[in-house]
């Protein structure tokens, strides 16, 4: 009896250390490490996106035959939105294929937050589109972050514009309240200080209301709202916590078309579990909205018409699409280092140089496909979110319309922030600020 | 055949009361440390196997040791004084902020006492926290210690000085700068850890072997009697609660400093506490050794679970491992709590009688 259990416990032994070992890869290959939540409470915003993910390296594989003949080989790791199993599936994933993985985007703030303290040691890129580390945008401090598209102090000052024009200019924000409901967590609390400094300046009052992960329970939040009366409320959540606030504000009767989520909040997972409740909801569009675009019928024909595809119902919706353009940006900074390090597969750091010197020109966007779903974005040594601009979309009931042109971001108030809270960082971590007139 | 234990003779007392009083157990336990404190660096100095890969230290052998370190501090409240608490996350979360902040506003000082002395205010507030103790019992402790438990995730979220007034909530620890050695490869902070969880595993075993261990004994057997025989329940609870939340605090800051880095409130939450105290169920209450092998269970075998797919060359979709997971691991719990309530250490406590006596069983 003992022997068996003995021998059933040595093989157990065996094929664990077997599946760490893992027999190496052919070699013109490119390893994509793709951290992914597909279980748990925030997996219905986390499948979407990591669907888009996935699909865009498989279309890439389909229709290119690879970056540039280099195939993209990529492996899900679930990290369930956990910070710790979020490093784990980290550590699993970044020594993989012949050259290492070539950036982690692990769709978590706080997953960013401990990882953005390893990658320097690893060089490996991080990228965060439109998450994470606001000040991680100067490049010269936080040289392998890079915080595509936007940054949450770049949502905040667009949602106040957009409150301001709803009123009829800034000038009318005196005097006005605004609450930010925000999950009680480094992403929620990342808003808070832009939002501080424009209250400052353009003198509402601004107030905050945290909500406890996972956000199921918010039901004094929203009375203390009731009672309080603002002129708009943002919404700063994630998972079950967006629809379930959408409820409350419909119980407490606060106008649903009064409140503005984040562009973390304002998917279909998001308003579908309210019906009926989320209509005239408004969210902030990380620039792209849902939809099919030229992208889509490439996807169709080559990866989703043949069975390869990993959307299901949520193909083109808002998550989805922001998946495609998150492998879309690193595909392309891979290419954009292809160009200088020849085209076979590269370490995290020339792919980061690749990510750089990333210029996703007008032009080039229409060529991918991705016309009308993003502006041109531009990465320099010094500015590592490349763009900064955002619009606004409105449930209907069935649909989300854009309602809005493109704002952009008031550097007057962000960029100092943003070289404060990276010069306070850079102190801590005793970093020297990178020259960017130096390196090339 | 396994254990030859004939001409092994004990000439005196010292020899008699030693942890481990078989040669064979003694040789084992040295080999085994041989192997942890030398061979590890050696295989990763040479690339060997497995072990050239960063991810074997930091993604199963630093958590893992610093999670059981965490699990030998519960088991010293809750498995030998008989204390269940539920509050192993928040005291690890107590380490890891107090060393955090004695980091930031002591400088100059060296990282190991800022772990040590994250440990002690950790046994500070175990001890204000184990006062009521001594009036209610059971499950009502428990509860107590939740309170403990919720109260501190609160003060980490809402307390700004405590992140340093950080925005985002989440603090950074400090280079790794042990006396000028600086702790940044794998493998060194692997040792590091290492080296903690040696010292503090040999203090509690010869802690709960002593004076204080048989007093906590009692306490937990029968209280009254315990009380009868001349042991103050005030003293043996409150030395409990203190060298338990020291060794859980000092887990904790080893677990922000070392493993995460950069780290959250939510890294210290009710989650962190079950998973510690299942460690120790599972394990084996009031055993050490049960501290290492539940940490192992619940730790590494959800991984390996997750990696035997692969390895197999078998494309499973990560949802379907992840539910497969908690299926897996949930049953074996259920199974291994209804034939061995005991937990491991117990099943290696009847394996070793066996092997002691085979072949010749009687």
């Amino acid at each position: 009896m003992t022997r068996t259990r003995l021998a059933l416990a040595v093989a157990a032994l065996t094929v664990g250390a077997t599946a760490i070992a893992e027999p190496a890869m052919a070699q013109n290959e490119q390893f994509f490490p793709s951290l992914v939540y597909r279980t748990g409470p925030y997996a219905p915003n986390g499948v979407p996106f990591a669907d888009g993910v996935a699909d865009y390296w498989t279309l890439i594989n389909e229709r290119d035959g690879g970056i540039n003949g280099v195939k993209i080989v990529f492996e899900e790791c679930e990290t369930g939105y956990a910070t710790d199993k979020g490093v784990e599936c980290y550590e699993r994933l970044k020594g993989k294929g012949p050259t290492g993985a070539a950036y982690f985007s692990p769709l978590s703030t706080g997953i960013t937050f401990a990882l953005t303290e390893k990658v320097p040691g690893d060089k490996i890129p991080l990228l965060t589109q439109g998450y994470g580390r606001s000040e991680s945008r100067d490049g010269t401090v936080f040289p392998w972050n890079f915080i595509a598209l936007g940054s949450y102090w770049t949502a905040a000052d667009v949602a106040v514009q957009y409150i301001a024009k709803e009123m009829g200019g800034l000038d009318k924000l005196k005097g006005k309240k605004i609450t930010l409901v925000y999950h009680d967590s480094p992403y929620g609390k990342e808003p808070i200080a832009a939002l501080e400094a424009r209250a400052k300046k353009d003198g509402f009052t601004f107030k905050a209301v945290p909500v406890t992960h996972p956000g199921v329970e918010q039901k004094s939040q929203w009375l203390s709202i009731r009672q309080d009366r603002p002129d708009y409320v943002l919404l700063w959540g994630w998972g079950v916590m967006n629809s379930t606030a959408i409820k409350e504000a419909a119980a407490v009767a606060y106008p649903r078309d009064h409140m503005i989520g984040v562009w973390w909040s304002g998917a279909e997972p998001d308003v579908t579990p309210a019906g009926d409740q989320a209509k005239g909801y408004k969210a902030l569009m990380l620039q792209h909205g849902p939809g099919e675009f030229k992208v889509h019928q490439d996807l169709k024909k080559y990866v989703i018409s043949k069975g390869k595809g990993a959307a299901k119902d949520d193909f083109a919706q808002v998550l989805y699409n922001r998946g495609l353009i998150n492998s879309m940006i690193g595909v392309e900074a891979v290419r954009t280092a292809q160009e200088k390090f020849g085209k076979k597969p590269l370490t995290g750091e020339q792919i980061r140089w690749g990510f750089e010197n990333l210029n996703l020109t007008e032009a080039r966007i229409k060529e991918l496909g991705f016309e009308g779903m993003i502006k041109p974005l531009k990465f320099s040594c010094s500015d590592h979110q490349g763009a900064d601009v955002a619009r606004v979309q409105q449930w209907d009931g069935k649909n989300w319309k854009t309602i809005s042109d493109y704002f952009t971001a008031d550097q007057s108030v962000l960029g100092p922030m943003v070289k404060e809270h990276a010069a306070k960082y850079a102190k801590e971590h005793n970093i020297t600020p990178r020259d960017c007139s130096k390196s090339s | 055949m396994f254990y030859r234990e004939a001409g092994q003779f004990k000439t005196s007392y010292a020899a008699d009361m030693a942890v481990f009083p078989l040669r064979q157990d003694r040789m084992v336990v040295y080999l085994f440390l041989l192997f942890a404190f030398i061979g590890m660096p050696l295989l990763a100095r040479f690339n060997i196997g497995v072990f050239g890969q960063d991810y074997i230290f930091n993604g199963i052998l630093i958590p893992l040791l610093i999670l059981s370190l965490a699990a030998i501090g519960l088991n010293i409240l809750t498995g030998y004084c008989g204390q269940i608490s539920l509050g192993a996350g928040a005291f690890m979360g107590i380490g890891a902020y107090a060393a955090y902040n004695i980091s930031l506003r002591v400088p100059g000082m060296p990282l190991l006492f800022f772990i040590l002395l994250g440990g002690g205010v950790s046994a500070l507030v175990g001890i204000l926290f184990g006062i009521p103790s001594l009036r209610i019992k059971g499950l009502y402790l428990a509860v107590a210690t939740l309170a403990a438990q919720f109260f501190f995730d609160w003060v980490f979220i809402r307390v700004g000085w405590v992140t340093n007034y950080s925005s985002s909530g989440s603090v950074n620890a400090p280079q790794l700068n042990f006396f000028g050695w600086v702790a940044e490869r794998p493998i060194d902070r692997y040792l590091v850890c290492l080296l903690f969880v040696t010292i503090f595993a040999i203090l509690a075993k010869n802690l709960v072997r002593g004076n204080l261990g048989r007093q906590w004994m009692a306490i937990r057997d029968m209280d009254i009697a315990a009380e009868i025989m001349g042991i103050r329940p005030l003293y043996a609870k409150l030395t409990a609660f203190a060298i338990s939340s020291f060794i859980i605090g000092v887990a904790g800051a080893l677990w922000a400093f070392v493993h995460l880095g950069s780290w959250e409130p939510l890294a210290f939450d009710i989650d962190k506490s079950t998973q510690i105290l299942f460690m120790i169920i599972i394990g084996g209450l009031g055993s050490i050794l049960g501290s290492f092998l539940g940490a192992i269970f619940i730790l590494v075998l959800p991984i390996m679970i997750d990696l035997v797919p692969s390895a197999f060359g078998v494309q499973v979709s990560v949802q379907t491992v992840t539910n497969l997971n908690f299926v897996i691991v949930g049953a074996l719990i259920c199974a291994l709590l209804i034939y061995e309530p005991r937990g491991f250490a117990r099943l290696w406590g009847i394996a070793k009688e066996k092997l002691r006596l085979w072949p010749y069983p009687y």
